[in-house]
């Protein structure tokens, strides 16, 4: 049987062709659900920014669907949402996303997850994907979600985004250091 | 964790975040260990970008400018598999190189070397329905990138790929056969022993265009799914 390609890093220099498919809108107008605003905020292991990483995001539509075939309930799909969004860090080391807030999905041995977009952050110095999940801060699901309940309390709030000044869900993300992030081995 | 669908990698293929004779590494790398998650259906869905529209010139980086670039015309293709042998359809590939002289068309690119204006270095492609992929380019140049003494990178092309799932993203470089080079790079050798060697294209004299281009195989394999399927 053939082996798993190894990873490798992006580089810092991938504008040739990865920004042909930027998605930072995912939502066109019709798609059902509440319209949300997401800022990534990519930060190394001694709290610098960032600025040539890359975020992708992956989300159920607002229904808890995914646009997937492997997602076989009998949920709406919404015309043109697939749940895909990709952005590279500015020189703020911010992701910014227009999405619609994500429905909850069940977790495998029953229950419900709570509503999250899951990312993968590629980045120069990062040799493999890292991933993780964005939770809403004060959203009442998360008190039952099944994966926050696997993470030490003293760092859930690393995977808590909340509202900005402007109305935006905000989550730092840190590579390292004090505040590292919590990361999921998938 | 038996029943995720995906297969889990074996400690032996991917490199260590934390590989410090790559020095970007030790400021970047996680140090706590990562949670291992069980599939659930944020996992095994992922984006199959089927709305994508691939214009056709995509995966002929020869042919995106108005002239012809310089350097080394070259065929680069293969098959995108899963572990169990299965090809995986219609994936998009994307890549992105230096041109011949070892320069990115990327304003952060400082190396003292000639932007080839022929040359930007960008290509995608979708697979047909057996994973067969092709790309036209140039061949890369090697360039020096400081992170250690006369530090060179060997000649490499950037791959990415979706896969059927979040959980088989992969991004990755693929390297030229017995590049002198590999030997002393620490992007190369931060993949362990054994499986660092699926980074080497293979020399594909088959699918050499005669008085055209040289040609170079390169399969790529993400994961594959676990005998038992889940059941949801």
């Amino acid at each position: 049987m053939p082996q798993l390609t190894p990873s490798q890093t992006i580089g810092p220099f991938y504008w040739g062709t990865v920004v042909k498919a930027y998605r930072a809108d995912l939502a066109p107008p019709g798609v059902s659900g509440e319209r949300i605003e997401v800022a990534l905020v990519l930060h190394d292991a001694q709290g610098a920014i960032v600025p040539d990483g890359l975020f992708e995001i992956w989300q159920a539509n607002s229904h808890g669907r995914y646009n997937h075939p492997d997602d076989r309930r009998n949920l709406p799909l919404d015309a043109g949402f697939e749940g895909y969004g990709r952005a590279s860090t500015d020189t703020d080391g911010c992701s910014r996303f227009a999405t619609v807030k994500p429905g909850r999905v069940p977790w495998p041995q029953g229950g419900m997850q709570a509503p999250h977009i899951n990312i993968s952050i590629f980045a120069r110095g990062l040799l493999n994907r890292v991933a993780t999940r964005l939770y809403f801060d004060g959203d009442p699901a998360n008190a039952e979600d099944p994966v926050l309940k696997m993470v030490d309390p003293a760092r859930r709030p690393t995977l808590l985004a909340r509202k900005d000044g402007k109305g935006a869900w905000r989550l730092p993300i840190h590579l390292g250091g004090a505040n590292e992030t919590v990361f999921f081995d998938i | 964790m038996d029943k995720d669908l995906y297969r889990r990698p074996d400690g032996a293929t991917h490199p260590a975040n934390l590989s410090p004779e790559y020095k970007s590494t030790p400021g970047r790398a996680p140090r706590q260990p990562a949670i291992v998650l069980p599939h659930t259906l944020s996992e095994i869905t992922g984006p199959l970008l089927e709305t994508e529209r691939l214009d056709a010139l995509e995966n002929d980086l020869t042919r995106q400018r108005s002239g012809e670039p310089l350097g080394e015309r070259i065929v680069v293709h293969g098959r995108v598999l899963d572990e169990n042998g299965k090809a995986i359809p219609r994936a998009i590939v994307e890549i992105w190189q230096c041109n011949a002289a070892g320069r990115y068309h990327h304003p952060g690119d400082q190396h003292d070397a000639p932007l080839d204006p022929n040359f930007y270095g960008g290509g995608r492609v979708r697979a047909d329905g057996d994973g067969r992929y092709q790309f036209i380019t140039i061949k890369p140049g090697a360039y020096p990138w400081k992170n250690h003494h006369n530090a060179w990178r060997p000649a490499h092309i950037h791959f990415s790929l979706f896969g059927p799932a979040f959980a088989t993203r992969l991004i990755t470089q693929m390297y030229f056969p017995q590049d002198p080079l590999l030997a002393f790079d620490p992007i190369y050798n931060s993949v362990p022993a054994g499986a660092r060697e699926r980074l080497q294209a293979a020399f594909d004299m088959e699918s050499t265009r005669p008085e055209w281009a040289l040609a170079y195989r390169f399969d790529i394999v993400l994961r594959g799914r676990n005998a038992t399927p889940m059941e949801n």
